[in-house]
């Protein structure tokens, strides 16, 4: 395969997918889902390719691609994935796969749904190989912005009664509606976008304004006042797709509404691009501020963990309960990153991967139980597992992934962020960590009692539920075994990692 | 006569034609102050072409009138065809851009 | 056979995971109920071959084979393995993790007869992942695969309590497992973290290496041996995280036998033993671990008395029992613990089952509700009251050595407070089990004051409990030859302890022990001391006994109303506050809107006003400028 584009074909699909959807899918709903499913099956066998072919020993940027686009303004189109873009783009390719089979039974307007779930994700798979920040920034705003359509049209819509001292505005502005959780999420995420356009455009500028590839950039040595802005700049604009505190409120009610796929691909993957953006633009090109602002990235990571955990034990609504577990979970890959070691950012980039995979699998499953039993009300329901085992089966094992049981990817990669954080320049991070974990395992198991065990529900609406059925076994069984084979053999992600974690740590001067 | 004459004069019939425009309650008049305005600029530009002695002001005035008639033939059409939907030629009635 | 252990004990590993995964995988095959306990028994008996094996090829004591695998990489190295350590603690353990494992998923096959297929087949599975996550415990070669089978053993402990997961006491007690040893867990994390850190490995044999060449009491080691020691408290059931023990008796017989009397609770005993080494650099902790341990002997052994669930007195003996381990090890002879640790693994484990036994012909666990059982179920009844002789320190039977040995080391220790503690527990041992041997199988007609519960309609009319099918018997004659085989072996075959005891030590023992079998006589066969003025006698130490000294209910009030409450809040004020300003920015944006809109008058002659004035403002400005 050697000289073909595998890293565009990757990106490429889907969307060629999404245009044969747009263009012949109007009254055929299984061309839509089979052209969908098989754009991205090529992306998923490519991403399974790069991830076979990658050469660890060779390291760096690897499947390179390049042309010019503007030259006057130095912008190129310019592909090259180095291991966590590996990784990154393997995790992609298993949550758009799982999530196409988990939306078979879309009604409503299948063919632009489809479309846009596709457009979305070849921004997803463009930002992960990018290394022209021009291009990069497109594609971070196309993975952004179908999200309005996407959660305004097909989302669902919540109850949220306005309380407290600031509860005159949560009336004006519609709080708990699928059109509020849209609107909220893409004004969160444009508001970071452009803190990112300025950062870009700073170091643009500053070096020169010749190029914007990051391998130009990477040879300037910029100024450390400037750093240091810029890094602040990146930190938020990125960190708010993170879900930092206190920028997450978007998470929950933007995950809460979204339709089951879209809520996959959002808290699987597009949270991620905030860390990758964080972690590959900022920590890699402005390494003195990435020193001096350490300190407050974990400190906020530590917020995340302890509050997103907190806040997850008092929901009673499922689904906020793993919007919030996204926000708990995020800030251990912030920590990871933060601790500056190398477990710490092993840890980090798995973790971003262990995540994916698990509340992609979470997501799935709450969009089956709702399907199924039309409630989200966690002490409302009770008994499922006898009516769908499989499904109290799947949801077990990713709530034991979420609090990190070992031989789950969970436990991999918080193992290593705590041994960075104790390892770091601050230890006592470890401790927000180790809580933070524990509080999982409390209000995970709590759920899992609550919805699955326990003798059955006297509520007429839940005698009669079916199991997972067809097609939505496949999220489920392809979720699952990404999180056991990680689990039990890390060092398939983590060798790849390595390959990149270990010169941002040379380049940072700590190794 | 010196340029400052003309100029003058331009001067006027402009603040003439924007009084118009702005304080005329009837559309037909609002237009007038247009026309008023416009020519304004012509008086202008015909001033400094002689002046200068340069033939290109004499030649951007003739396309200027040339596209003033149109401007006033499409502005009485805007004109008439208000007044049928809305039934009036009032200015102050017709607020449609209003936020 | 002259096979190398480390290859044996591979295989011991690897028979029951395979077996695991066939039954995860092949969904039907696991459905199918007796054909995947049949392939689980098969797997456990070859795990046991493989070990008794093992055992036999270890030769000398000092003997250690190992093998390890790289797990997980760093930069130009490997930062952990995973592997297998035989030498003379684990292949003692996996022996004993083998039998008993085989033992009691033979007995399951009777115990849970009604269970659907599709039941029994999950069960199974269970049993195999805990086979191999106990074993892969055992065998681990450094922390952080113990550390990973010590969280896969809770995970099974959890899905099998919550086996009968409709029952809701059952679901609770599950979680509540899981959450309390988990909590434990979060201490054995940090210790595990902290050690990497100072030493910059896992390994046991490299930490035994650098432990060697340490100095007692080194800056941090204290802590670091502290929060090991809570993750073994928490899986030993060691006060205060003792709560979640007897409520695991919800789970299946079988199941308490296995996991919560004789392999899985005794993971923080083999991990304090395995690791004696680092807790010797912390001379302060294990004090602690003395004094936590005789203290939990002692109060568990009163709550024993005042229970009147068979399970659960046999449940508080277990926390009872690992107290006396714990206590050994923290007075410094980790061998007398471990000794005991094998000991009460096979005479807890009978026990257990012998219980099952009845529960399974009675159909209930309430010792006062049955009497006179030795008529009907002679073998139980003989199985049973061996497995109490044992507990109860009787010479000739398993426990006594084991038992005396523990008293010994820990005079030796210079411990004499926890020394009275651990005497004491002892006579209570002896007769809060007999207490159960008189009502349960003894007695009069009246044997209690609810009458015997076979005599009750509720449970089959007519129906006369007898003794268990063959299937059931059969592992609890293994169990108790086996108890009695080890007491006598013992008497002859002894390693001398390496703490010299004084004279009067084995009288003494035996003679708490006698006193207690001879007060539960009394009060419960003769009845010539009443029972009820006894316990009235005790006082408020009954009360409280009665209540579990109220250490229940301390863990459900910081959980409800203090971690609950908070989290309430702290969840409050993300969506109310944090969210609330968020909030009022948009309204505040959507209300500035909707004043500047009225800017918007729509008449155009407005419009050409503001450019107007514009222009002029423009025009002064451009003047001024110049």
């Amino acid at each position: 395969m050697n000289g073909l584009p595998v890293l565009s074909i990757i990106t490429w699909a889907p969307f060629a997918a999404a245009l044969v959807i747009m263009a012949f899918g109007r009254t055929r709903p299984q061309l839509v889902r089979w052209s969908a499913a098989i754009g991205v099956a090529i992306s998923c066998v490519g991403a399974l390719w790069i991830f076979r072919a990658y050469d660890q020993a060779a390291g760096g940027w690897q499947f390179g691609e390049r042309f010019d686009l503007v030259p006057t303004l130095g912008i190129a189109y310019e592909l090259a994935a180095d291991g966590m873009s590996v990784v990154m783009v393997l995790l992609t390719a298993i949550i758009i796969l799982a999530g196409v089979f988990a939306s078979w039974t879309v009604k409503t307007r299948d063919q632009e749904f489809y479309a846009l779930l596709l457009l979305l994700v070849t921004g997803v798979f463009g930002v992960f190989v990018s290394l022209d920040l021009f291009v990069f920034f497109l594609f971070y705003e196309i993975a952004v912005l179908p999200m309005y359509l996407l959660i305004g049209i097909w989302g669902s819509s919540g109850d949220v009664p306005p309380r407290g001292v600031f509860g005159w505005a949560y009336r004006r502005t519609g709080v708990g509606s699928k059109e509020y959780a849209a609107m909220k999420l893409t004004l969160y995420l444009l508001f970071g976008s452009a803190f990112i356009l300025v950062g870009i455009l700073a170091l643009y500028v500053a070096a020169g304004s010749t190029s914007f590839s990051l391998l130009a950039l990477e040879k300037v040595k910029f100024a450390p006042g400037l750093q240091s802005w810029v890094f602040l700049a990146f930190y938020v604009g990125f960190g708010i797709l993170a879900a930092i505190f206190p920028f997450h409120t978007w998470s929950p009610d933007g995950h809460a509404s979204a339709p089951t796929a879209v809520s996959m691909l959002h808290a699987g993957v597009l949270m991620k691009l905030g860390a990758y953006g964080v972690i590959r633009v900022g920590m890699w090109l402005l390494p003195e501020a990435t020193h001096q602002w350490m300190w407050l990235v974990g400190f906020v990571a530590c917020i995340n963990i302890v509050w997103g955990a907190l806040s997850a034990m008092a929901q009673t609504d499922l689904k906020y309960v793993i919007a919030y577990s996204s926000v708990s979970h995020m800030g251990i890959v912030m920590l990871g990153a933060a601790t500056l070691t190398e477990t710490g950012l092993n840890g980090a980039v798995f973790q971003m991967f262990a995540h994916g995979v698990m509340t992609g699998l979470f997501f799935a499953l709450v969009g089956l139980v709702y399907e199924k039993a039309h409630s989200r009300e966690i002490f409302k329901m009770g008994g499922f597992a006898s009516m769908m085992p499989g499904i109290a089966a799947a949801f077990t094992i990713g709530g034991l992934s979420s609090l990190g049981l070992p031989a789950t990817s969970g436990f991999v990669a918080e193992f290593l962020t705590f041994l960075g954080a104790w390892a770091s320049a601050h230890p006592w991070w470890l401790f927000p960590g180790v809580i933070g974990a524990f509080l999982t395992s409390l209000y995970v198991l709590r759920v899992v009692r609550a919805i699955f065990w326990g003798p059955k529900s006297t509520d007429p609406h839940f005698q009669h539920l079916p199991d997972a059925q067809g097609t939505e076994w496949v999220a489920l069984v392809l979720l699952v075994f990404v999180i056991v084979l990680f689990g039990v053999l890390p060092s398939l992600a983590v060798s790849p990692i390595e390959t990149s974690t270990v010169p941002l740590l040379m380049r940072l001067g700590v190794m | 006569m010196g340029l400052h004459a003309y100029l003058f004069l331009a001067a006027v019939v402009f603040s003439i034609g924007l009084f118009g425009v702005i304080t005329r309650r009837n559309t037909i008049g609002i237009l007038l102050g247009v026309e008023l305005m416009l020519n304004a600029v012509n008086i202008n530009l015909v001033a400094f072409s002689r002046f200068h002695g340069q033939t290109a002001g004499m030649i951007l005035t003739v396309f200027a009138i040339a596209i003033t008639v149109a401007e006033v033939a499409l502005g009485l059409a805007l004109v008439i065809l208000l007044f049928r939907t809305r039934r009036t030629a009032i200015a102050d009635q017709i607020d449609w851009l209003k936020g | 056979m002259s096979a190398r252990p480390d290859s044996l004990v591979l295989v011991a590993l690897l028979a029951p995971a395979a077996v695991f995964v066939l039954l995860a995988v092949v969904a039907p095959l696991r459905r199918s109920g007796r054909l995947a306990a049949l392939i689980s028994i098969a797997g456990a008996l070859t795990a046991l071959g493989a070990a008794i094996l093992a055992w036999r090829n270890l030769g000398e004591d000092i003997d250690v084979f190992r093998h390890v695998w790289a797990w997980l990489p760093q930069h130009e190295g490997v930062l952990a393995t995973v592997g297998v350590l035989a030498d003379t603690y684990s292949v003692k353990m996996l022996v004993l993790v083998s039998l008993v494992a085989t033992l009691v998923q033979v007995y399951s096959l009777g115990y849970l007869s009604d269970e659907p297929p599709a039941a029994l087949g999950r069960y199974y599975m269970y049993q195999s992942l805990f086979a191999f996550s106990m074993m892969g415990l055992v065998l681990a070669p450094n922390f952080l695969q113990l550390f990973i089978c010590w969280e896969l053993v809770g995970l099974c402990s959890y899905l099998l309590i919550g086996f009968w997961y409709r029952k809701a006491s059952a679901a609770r007690a599950a979680v509540k497992a899981f959450w309390t040893t988990k909590a434990g867990d979060v201490g054995l994390l940090i210790g595990i973290v902290l050690l990497w850190r100072m030493t910059g490995t896992f390994d046991f044999a490299e930490l035994e290496v650098w432990a060697g060449s340490q100095q007692a009491g080194i800056a941090g080691i204290s802590l670091i041996a502290f929060c090991l020691y809570l993750g073994a408290a928490g899986k030993s059931a060691q006060f205060p995280l003792h709560i979640w023990l007897p409520d695991a008796m919800e789970g299946p017989t079988p199941v308490s036998a296995l996991i919560h009397a004789a392999t899985m609770v005794t993971a923080g005993v083999y991990l304090l033993t395995r690791t004696a080494f680092l807790f010797e650099l912390a001379p302060d902790v294990m004090t602690l671990v003395a004094w936590v341990g005789a203290g939990t002997a002692l109060m568990a052994a009163i709550l024993a008395c005042a229970q009147d669930d068979i399970k659960r007195v046999l449940a508080y003996s277990t926390v009872s029992q690992l107290g006396y381990m714990m206590a050994a090890i923290g007075a410094g002879f980790a061998n007398a613990g471990f000794l005991h640790l094998l000991t009460h693994g096979v005479f807890k484990a009978l026990l257990f089952l012998g219980a099952g036994a009845v529960i399974h012909a009675v159909h209930t666990n309430d010792i006062t509700r049955m009497g006179r059982l030795a008529k009907s179920m002679p073998q139980t009844a003989v199985v049973f009251i061996i497995g109490t002789l044992s507990l109860a320190g009787v010479p000739l039977f398993a426990g006594f050595l084991s038992k005396e040995e523990i008293l010994g080391a820990v005079l030796a220790g210079g411990l004499t407070v926890p020394f009275v503690m651990l005497a004491v527990a002892a006579f209570l041992t002896a007769f809060y089990m007999f207490r159960v041997v008189f009502l349960t199988f003894f007695g009069t007609a009246d044997a209690g004051p609810k009458g015997p519960a076979y005599e009750e309609p509720v449970h089959a009319r007519g129906h006369h409990p007898h003794d268990a099918p063959a299937v059931m018997t059969i592992p609890l004659w293994i169990l108790a030859l086996l108890s009695m085989a080890i007491g006598i072996l013992f008497m002859f075959h002894h390693e001398e302890p390496q703490f010299e005891s004084p004279v009067w030590l084995t009288p003494a023992a035996v003679g708490v022990g006698l006193a207690g079998i001879g007060l539960a006589w009394l009060t419960f066969q003769r009845r010539s001391i009443d029972g009820d003025r006894l316990a009235s006698a005790m006082g408020p130490l009954r009360t409280a006994a009665h209540a579990g000294f109220w250490i229940d209910d301390a863990f459900l009030f910081v959980y409800r109303s203090v971690l609950l409450v908070f989290s309430r809040t702290i969840g409050w004020i993300d969506r109310y506050v944090v969210d609330g300003i968020v909030n009022v920015m948009s309204a505040w944006t959507v209300m500035g809107g909707g004043r500047l809109r009225r800017m918007q008058t729509g008449r155009v002659q407005d419009y050409v006003f503001g450019v107007a004035v514009g222009v002029v403002a423009l025009l002064i400005w451009l003047g001024g400028v110049k």
